[in-house]
């Protein structure tokens, strides 16, 4: 018994250790986003800021393009995501709740399609997205990574698990096949729409790779290549460069604090059976 | 129309509408530009000239090509030593939180969990901040404390080390949680037989826990390799593949290749690489994540 305790006194002084060392360096940098200026590398450093200012806020929301750059990435993150479920719902229904000739076989290789990430074939794509015209274009971060085979899959996991009664009920009183989707389906998978919703729109909000490749013009640039392109210049502006990675964080925090539940479901679903 | 006797429903016309927009997408944006790629890792390419046929030259040139393979060895550094820690810390913290039982265990998962949200390039920024060699909070309570600063981005070693560290800080919340939920999995009898049984706690984590859980850290580490072998905006932000080549990746290097040098057959022919090492992990997370179904 008395073994038992200190045993769970250790591993609680072992988790509060690591989760200092885990919450630590994303504390330094939100508090230094409210330092002035003057006292971001002042000796001796503080951690709580003395003078609390919103001036970096103020001066990186008027500095160049970051306003645009901010509604640009809520476009792509919100647009993307509404399409990403709607298709991916669309296709896990189809491949749950019918029998037809080649089922299987498109199923398999759009899981497949997992082996080929945009990393092994950015070249292709960009040529690809060239051609169609969708350089440059928001179309050509939104559209082009919004089937995604995970997404599919777990909306056929669930989907093959609704009672197939309800929707021959429907089909008997002669509701026809895309009726029965919007008005059956979808009431019906509020849980998996928003496991998506919420993963979607999370890889997208912080999403780089895409962007990198799409868009050039400066004006059409997500937060995220913003950043990059802020941190790769040789004289950063550390206090504006802070309150920007802070205005890109808080919208990934805000929505998993009020989602929690469906991140830690979705990841099991779509890691230990994807 | 007639109804299936399980229930489900035979027609063709309607499913196929409803894959349609997903098969366009597949097809344009993956399959597609995939046959291309690899078609054009057999020519000469760049963006305003004509493709020319050279058949395996830019395989063989691939071979005696140093920059590649010193960026092929980096990333197989950096993989082996943020997959295998990754699944270590991942696992200790799983351990720690997966009984239910603990006060507080909750918040304790969703804090551990709070830097898998943040993107790359967000933790780049933040640990760039951190590491700095002049203004950096390290070295200054390093000096502080009467130490020298260290040259944590700017020194060849250390710059790897950096990065192997700061990618575990990021990640391993999101491992930690697909292994409380595999260890959650295991059903608790068979570690009440093992305490009725006398058996201590380490020999109870070798002879249940591990054997149990083993499809799950198998696919943890899969997933955590194809993460690393992906691995391309952290490098961006905190050391530009820096100092020389010291901690630049195959991804960079395929893109400086393509993008900036303009050999797009050259820099494919990289990505056929690459591709090969996703695919054979994929394929051993598809045959685990089968093997599991057949458990259930």
């Amino acid at each position: 018994m008395n073994k038992n305790k200190t045993l769970s006194i250790l591993q609680y002084a072992l988790l509060v250790l690591l989760a200092l060392a885990t919450l630590l360096p994303v504390l330094w940098v939100v508090l230094s986003s409210f330092k002035p200026q003057s006292e971001l590398f002042r000796v001796p450093l503080t951690f709580i800021p003395k003078d609390w200012t919103i001036q970096n806020y103020q001066s990186s929301l008027r500095a160049g393009n970051f306003p645009v750059y901010f509604s640009n990435t809520v476009f792509v993150a919100v647009v993307s995501t509404a399409l990403t479920v709607l298709i991916n719902l669309m296709a896990g229904y189809a491949l749950a709740k019918y029998i037809f000739k080649g089922r299987d076989v498109i199923f398999t290789i759009m899981i497949a399609t997992l082996m080929i990430p945009l990393q092994v074939i950015m070249i292709p794509i960009f040529l690809q997205l060239k051609n169609l015209g969708m350089l440059n274009s928001l179309w050509g971060i939104i559209i082009p990574p919004a089937a995604t085979p995970t997404g599919v899959f777990l909306a056929r996991q669930y989907l093959v698990t609704l009672p197939n009664s309800l929707i021959e009920a429907a089909r008997i009183d002669g509701a026809r096949e895309h009726t029965i989707f919007f008005r059956l389906i979808v009431p019906m998978s509020k849980p998996i729409v928003a496991t998506i919703a919420i993963f979607s729109f999370m890889w997208r909000w912080n999403d780089y790779l895409w962007p990198l490749i799409v868009i050039t013009d400066n004006r059409k640039q997500t937060i995220q290549q913003a950043l990059a392109n802020f941190v790769g210049q040789l004289q950063i502006n550390w206090s504006d460069l802070l309150a920007m990675t802070t205005i890109a964080i808080i919208p990934v925090i805000v929505v998993f604090l009020a989602f929690q539940r469906f991140f830690f479901s979705g990841i099991a679903a779509g890691s230990v059976k994807g | 129309m007639k109804a299936h006797t399980k229930g489900n429903f035979h027609q063709t016309a309607a499913p196929l509408l409803f894959l349609l927009p997903n098969i366009l997408i597949f097809a344009t944006f993956i399959i597609i530009p995939a046959i291309q790629g690899l078609r054009m890792s057999f020519t000469e390419w760049g963006v305003f000239t004509e493709p020319r046929f050279i058949g395996l030259a830019n395989f063989s040139e691939l071979l005696g090509d140093e920059v590649f393979w010193k960026t092929f060895s980096n990333t197989l550094v950096y993989s082996l030593f943020t997959v295998s820690l990754i699944m270590v810390y991942a696992l200790m913290l799983a351990m720690l939180l997966h009984k239910n039982s603990l006060k507080g265990e909750k918040l304790f998962r969703s804090l551990f969990y709070i830097p898998s949200l943040l993107s790359m390039i967000t933790v780049g920024i933040a640990w760039r901040f951190i590491l700095g060699d002049e203004m950096g909070i390290i070295n200054y309570l390093l000096r502080t404390m009467g130490g020298d600063g260290v040259r944590w981005l700017t020194d060849s070693k250390l710059a790897m080390v950096s990065i192997i560290t700061v990618s575990i800080w990021a990640q391993a919340g999101y491992y930690m949680v697909i292994l409380i939920a595999g260890l959650q999995a295991i059903p608790t009898e068979l570690y009440e037989a093992a305490t009725i049984d006398g058996s201590s706690a380490p020999r109870t984590f070798v002879s249940i826990t591990l054997p149990l859980l083993r499809s799950t850290l198998l696919v943890v580490l899969v997933l955590a390799t194809i993460a690393s072998f992906k691995a391309y905006e952290l490098i961006a932000v905190m050391t530009k593949g820096g100092p020389g080549y010291a901690t630049k990746f195959i991804v960079q290097q395929v893109y400086q290749v393509a993008f900036l040098e303009d050999r797009l057959g050259y820099a494919s022919a990289m990505s056929i690489v690459l591709m090969i090492i996703i695919s054979l992990f994929t394929v051993v997370q598809f045959k685990v994540s089968g093997k599991e179904k057949s458990y259930e």
